[in-house]
């Protein structure tokens, strides 16, 4: 089947900076796609190579098997949600979300409807006449989706859509986007450095850093399985464990990650495991992530709202099950 | 416990005043910011109001007393008389003559100063931005008369124009142009279009600043929003470009316009005999005498300013300010 997206060795430097070095990705069709990464790690360029707003230095890029280098963004049956909406300030909201077929040249009174149909799907109805001046975050960001929808592109690009908005906004937004694009069955690609939201709205995440993919794969994949210790990092909060005390535990000198939901901690009378002191707790609401420190090194655990808790300092054994500890691909 | 510390623990919660009339009028000036804003107001409010208000309506009050065109003297009873005169033919003809100059310079001003103002606005960065602010400002350094006259060495017959065009051959060019009725004449230095070209380069620096201020506030991601919707960078220029623009241009042409409608001394000085506004008003008010038709004269460019005003505002041009 032909990807949707296809980038082959695509590199894109600036003067001595690789932003993107040698990226190799394939995004299937129907697919919601994550590019995952601190800022700086190229995540964004990638976007905009897709759209059309950078050019490959090095590499080729194809959409739905067109070869894509040279052509410009207006060429692209691609849209943005850019990350601060980029609405045009000088319309209104209909015209705004109208815009696409407009400089296709398709009639007033049918483009209009496209529009005002676009709104419904994005549920602001009748907000047509208004200025985006005089919407709210969340809304503008409505209209920033219905304006690139409307055009029906093959391949949908967010670029960090949700990091405007406050948190219980973008939880809902989180939820909105993902049955929409179950509904409309659009290629979405989109770009954020929230692991959280990666991991909870995509079907595939890719992991950046540098300029470089260090893993791509299915969220289970990232966040259980880390191939690097900078994924185990980056994403969630994951315990990276040194060679030297992985080796102890599953015999081989590897880098280990391991979660802090495995992690079961118990008081120091209580037999063999790893001893450990109590250096702070921080409530979270339904569970309590404790910073423990067993001989120099730094471990978190997790425990349900409600546990007894133990004193600050206190000697401490954590135990967890041995197949719980995650081998990295990652040599010592 | 270090000293600095010390320090701060004995400060007290709350600062004296400083001493004398100074840190009685700063704490009042702060209660009451109002009291600052209007001593601050006052002295421009008082200049601009009494001398340059005051003196605008007497001018205007001139223009409705007639003269007796025997005695010469200023007839001071309220009458229409004067505009009645001001829309003689002759008189007409100055004022399309100057609207039609004031409309075609501030067109060309902003065919001329677009590019510029682009580039300065969406490309250049540091060094070369100073530079680009230097160029345009300084031919407003050195005196207007100056540039005038150099103008018109450089436009003469004789000049290093009619020169040039020689060697490249291009001479038939400026003969043809010059040899068409209005904007022809003997040289370019006494034709319409030598009056023209002096006024585009005098004004262009008041055209370009405000042109580039208004484009540079234009987001970048906007420009590129209209291409990922599919608009060529055409229809991007029409429709995005030019409307977030448009209140920086209206802004320019309202220097352009005014400052052409009002100048005496390019006309006098390249062009043809014939007069504009600004002549005119020098003549009637000067070797005439006829104050009351000069200020008709001076309330014309006023009420043309008026209803362009009113029709950039009805165009939406102030929509994005």
């Amino acid at each position: 089947m032909t990807s949707a997206v296809s980038f082959q060795k695509v590199s894109r430097h600036f003067g001595t900076v690789r932003a993107v070095d040698a990226v190799d990705l394939d995004i299937a069709p129907g697919e919601f796609f994550a590019m995952l990464g601190p800022s700086g790690s190229g995540k964004t360029t990638c976007l905009r190579l897709i759209a059309g707003f950078e050019q490959p230095t090095a590499g080729s890029i194809s959409i739905f098997g067109e070869r894509a280098e040279g052509v410009p963004p207006y060429r692209r049956n691609v849209n943005t949600v850019f990350q601060d909406y980029a609405l045009f300030p000088h319309l209104n909201i209909l015209d705004n979300v109208a815009y696409g077929l407009m400089v296709k040249g398709v009639g007033k009174a049918e483009r209009h409807k496209a529009a005002e149909d676009a709104l419904a799907l994005v549920r602001l109805p009748g907000y047509g006449g208004r200025r985006p001046g005089q919407l709210s975050g969340g809304q503008r960001q409505r209209v920033a989706l219905a304006r690139a929808l409307v055009n029906q592109p093959k391949v949908l690009l967010l670029d960090e859509p949700l990091g405007a908005l406050d948190l219980k906004l973008r939880e809902n937004m989180q939820e909105e986007l993902k049955s929409l694009q179950k509904a409309l069955g659009i290629t979405f690609i989109f770009v954020t450095h929230d692991q959280g939201e990666a991991l909870s709205m995509a079907d595939r995440v890719a992991v950046f850093n540098d300029g470089k993919i260090m893993q791509v794969g299915t969220p289970q994949d990232i966040y259980e399985r880390p191939a690097t210790r900078f994924v185990a990092d980056f994403v969630g909060s994951s315990n990276v464990l040194p060679p030297d005390f992985v080796q102890r535990y599953s015999g081989q000198r590897r880098w280990g990650s391991l979660r802090p939901e495995a992690i079961r901690v118990g008081k120091a009378t209580r037999g063999d495991g790893v001893s450990a002191r109590l250096v702070s707790a921080n409530y979270l609401g339904a569970t309590t992530r404790l910073a423990l420190d067993a001989d120099g090194l730094r471990l978190h655990a997790v425990v349900p709202a409600g546990t007894k808790l133990p004193e600050e300092g206190e000697a401490l054994v954590l135990t967890f099950n041995r197949d719980q500890l995650h081998l990295m691909d990652e040599p010592a | 416990m270090s000293m600095a510390a010390n320090q701060y623990r004995t400060a007290p919660a709350i600062l004296p005043a400083a001493s004398g009339i100074r840190g009685v009028l700063s704490d009042a000036f702060w209660r009451k910011p109002k009291l600052l804003l209007f001593l601050m107001l006052l002295p421009p409010v008082l200049w601009l109001g009494v001398v340059y208000v005051g003196s605008l309506f007497a001018l205007l009050l001139q223009s409705f007393f007639s003269i007796d065109e025997y005695s010469g003297l200023i007839n001071r009873e309220f009458t229409l008389k004067t505009y009645g005169d001001l829309l003689q033919a002759a008189n007409l003809d100055i004022i399309l003559r100057t609207v039609t100059m004031a409309a075609a310079v501030t067109l060309a001003s902003i065919v001329v100063a677009f590019p510029i103002a682009y580039y300065a606005a969406r490309y250049a960065q540091g060094r070369w931005k100073a530079l680009f602010y230097l160029a345009v400002m300084l031919p407003l350094w050195s005196s207007y008369l100056v540039k005038v006259y150099a103008w018109k060495l450089i436009l003469a017959k004789e000049g290093i124009l009619t020169w040039l065009l020689a060697k490249l051959n291009l001479l038939w060019l400026l003969d043809g142009w010059l040899s068409l009725p209005i904007v022809g004449g003997n040289s370019l230095s006494v034709s319409f279009t030598g009056t023209f070209i002096v006024f585009v380069y005098v004004w262009l620096p008041f055209m370009i600043l405000p042109m580039q201020a208004a484009l540079e506030r234009v987001p970048g991601n906007l420009i590129e929003a209209s291409s990922d919707l599919g608009a060529s960078p055409r229809q991007t220029f029409w429709n995005v470009l030019l409307p977030l623009a448009l209140p920086g241009i209206v802004a320019g042409s309202i220097f352009t316009f005014s400052l052409t409608l009002g100048d005496y001394i390019i006309p006098q000085i390249i062009g043809t005999s014939r007069l504009f506004i600004g002549q005119a008003v020098y003549s009637q008010q000067g070797t005439a005498g006829n104050i009351p038709l000069a200020a008709a004269f001076a309330v014309v460019p006023i009420v043309i300013m008026g209803i362009y005003l009113w029709m950039a505002k009805r165009m939406g041009a102030f929509d994005a300010l």
